[in-house]
């Protein structure tokens, strides 16, 4: 008796088990699928929203928009242009500044360091990347940008003055050590650990063999790296590029402090300026109305810009690739 | 006899007899090598003889390759390596400080196990170096890469394509355009460091044929895992075990009758 109500009991648990499998599963499937759509839904409704909100703004001064210059809160007229050309300057700086650095860090780290030095360095790469970048900004402004003043803007600005291009392009009516160089600069310290780390991950991961087939034909250690090390690396180096310019574009706080925040096209990378990003965190706080609006038709642009740059990446590595 | 030994000695004979008379081009001093406090060779003392092939055989870990990376200094990339004793190129030490490594790279080329083609056309990759030690007009350039893809036994396979990559070729052409390479440079030995382990049987054969060609204007050293191969294509033969060097003699007479038991024993496949 006992012998068969336990089989009873089996047979249930079983049947409970068997049933509620299926459903577990079919749970399952939907939930992560949940989860995969869920990022899709976040990305449409930012854009959806983004472009709804900043709609007025784009409706208000057409194409205007982009090109205008403008940005006058009391008059309630608004343009994009200096900032976007904030950003792209900032970012373009960080990375001319910033890229060679790079590189040159990753060849010393995997070609030409001794073996106890790489830990060290290694590590204080990517403590760079840790370091908060209301960090960098706060340092930005009260230290760097005084000494830049000090040492760098007032010495080039005499040097330069009265020069055809370099007395525009680097002379400093108010060496106040705020600008877009000094963003720049700030840029690049910033964007230097992501670069670098990326690179040398890459240039581990080139065979022994063929770095020593270079220098098995009596290639010096600059030929091996100039001519092997960096082709072979090519694309995924184009790579780790585009990663830190999107980060450049989009960086806010740091830049904030340190760019000056003026809404005004100079020629001089020592003049203040502003980027989108750092527009929109000055503003945003007051900001209602057509102004608001201007501000989210901004994060739009900004948007298009870093949406832009990924896209021309993607191409650029596939088109290599292909070759 | 064992089947190996047996094909092993069918294979000898299919190159030219050792030269017996031929004058030494390296010759190994009292070589010890150091991997940090590792001592992978022991007291190596060895002729290489002027355009034979001499083969390096023995079990893995024995030194072979280790003995071969000393001639072009290659391990001196890895600061705890080194090496201690004479190798006397054309009676000039190569171990001494004074020599300028690159330049004696280019003189001792060098083919790895697997092919390693640069990132660039195969123009360029054969082309490459010689522009680092030669300043050459185009033509004489042309002319000098399309020697060194003759000798390969390549040209005909690529001529049409110089400027595509040289990645693009199969495995067995790629590992022809590394010794294109190498030879362009015009060097006086060249080092094999087992260079068909990577290949299938076809291209290993065309590369054994190639090594047939190239021993009439090179000294050339090559290290392989074969019995076989060693047998068909050297004139000499030396087997090392344990970092020493156990017996080195023509490879007619160490595959048919060596000296001693434990080569006996490695060539008939009884270890190693």
């Amino acid at each position: 008796m006992s012998v068969l109500s336990d089989r009873i009991a089996i047979s249930n648990m079983q049947n409970v088990r068997r049933s509620s499998q299926p459903v577990f599963d079919r749970i399952f499937q939907w939930s992560s699928f949940g989860s995969a759509l869920l990022v899709l839904i976040v990305l449409a409704g930012i854009i959806g929203s983004m472009i709804h909100g900043g709609m007025p703004a784009f409706r208000e001064f057409g194409f205007g928009f982009v090109t205008s210059s403008a940005w006058d809160v009391g008059r309630d007229q608004y343009g994009a242009w200096v900032a976007i050309v904030g950003t792209l300057t900032s970012a373009l700086i960080a990375l001319v500044i910033g890229v060679p650095l790079s590189i040159g860090i990753a060849i010393f780290l995997t070609q030409l360091c001794p073996a106890w030095l790489k830990r060290p360095v290694a590590t204080t790469i990517e403590l760079l990347a840790a370091v908060p970048s209301i960090i960098y900004g706060m340092w930005g402004l009260f230290v760097f940008a005084p000494l830049f003043a000090k040492f760098v803007q007032i010495p080039v600005s005499s040097l330069v003055e009265g020069l055809p291009f370099f007395g525009t392009v680097l002379y400093a009516r108010v060496p106040s050590g705020v600008g877009v160089l000094t963003a720049g600069i700030i840029l690049a310290i910033m964007i230097i650990p992501f670069i670098a780390s990326i690179t040398r991950d890459i240039l581990d991961q080139i065979p022994t063999m063929l770095r020593e087939s270079a220098y098995g034909i009596g290639c010096t250690t600059w030929e091996v790296v100039r001519h092997v090390l960096l082709p072979q690396a090519g694309v995924s180096i184009i790579g780790a590029i585009m990663l830190g310019l999107g980060r450049a574009l989009g960086e806010t706080m740091a830049v904030t402090f340190v760019i000056g925040n003026a809404n005004r096209l100079s020629l001089s990378l020592f003049d203040p300026g502003s980027t989108i990003a750092s527009r929109i965190a000055n503003e945003f706080n007051e900001a209602a109305g057509l102004q608001l609006n201007a501000l989210l038709a901004l994060g739009c642009i900004l948007f298009l810009v870093t949406f832009t740059v990924l896209v021309l990446a993607r191409l650029l590595i596939a088109r290599v690739k292909a070759k | 006899m064992s089947p190996i030994a047996v094909t092993a000695s069918q294979a000898i004979g299919h190159s030219a007899p050792a030269d017996l008379d031929a004058p030494v081009r390296i010759g190994v001093r009292n070589l010890n090598f150091y991997y940090g406090d590792f001592r992978g060779l022991k007291d190596i003392s060895l002729d290489f003889y002027d355009r034979q092939v001499t083969a390096l055989i023995g079990p893995s870990g024995c030194g072979k390759s280790t003995l071969l990376r000393t001639f072009n200094r290659i391990y001196s990339l890895y600061p705890e390596q080194r090496a201690e004793g004479e190798i006397l190129l054309d009676g000039q030490n190569v171990l001494a400080p004074n020599v300028d490594v690159n330049e004696l790279r280019a003189r001792v080329g060098m083919v790895f196990q697997k092919p390693t083609p640069f990132p660039m056309s195969i123009y360029d990759n054969v082309a490459f170096g010689i522009r680092l030690y030669e300043k050459l007009p185009k033509s004489q350039l042309d002319d000098r890469v399309e020697e060194a893809l003759h000798k390969a036994a390549l040209w005909d396979e690529v001529k049409d394509k110089l400027r595509q990559s040289g990645m693009g070729l199969s495995g067995g052409q790629q590992q022809r355009l590394c010794i294109a390479r190498t030879i362009a440079q015009r060097p006086e030995v060249i080092l094999l460091d087992e260079p068909t382990s990577a290949l299938d049987p076809i291209s290993t054969g065309k590369i054994e044929e190639l090594i047939e060609q190239l021993r009439t204007e090179f000294t050339i050293v090559i290290v392989t895992h074969n019995m076989q191969q060693a047998a068909r294509i050297s004139q000499f033969t030396a087997f090392m075990y344990l970092g020493e060097l156990v017996e080195f003699g023509p490879t007619n007479k160490m595959f048919m009758n060596p000296n001693k038991k434990q080569t006996q024993d490695y060539i008939t496949g009884r270890f190693g």
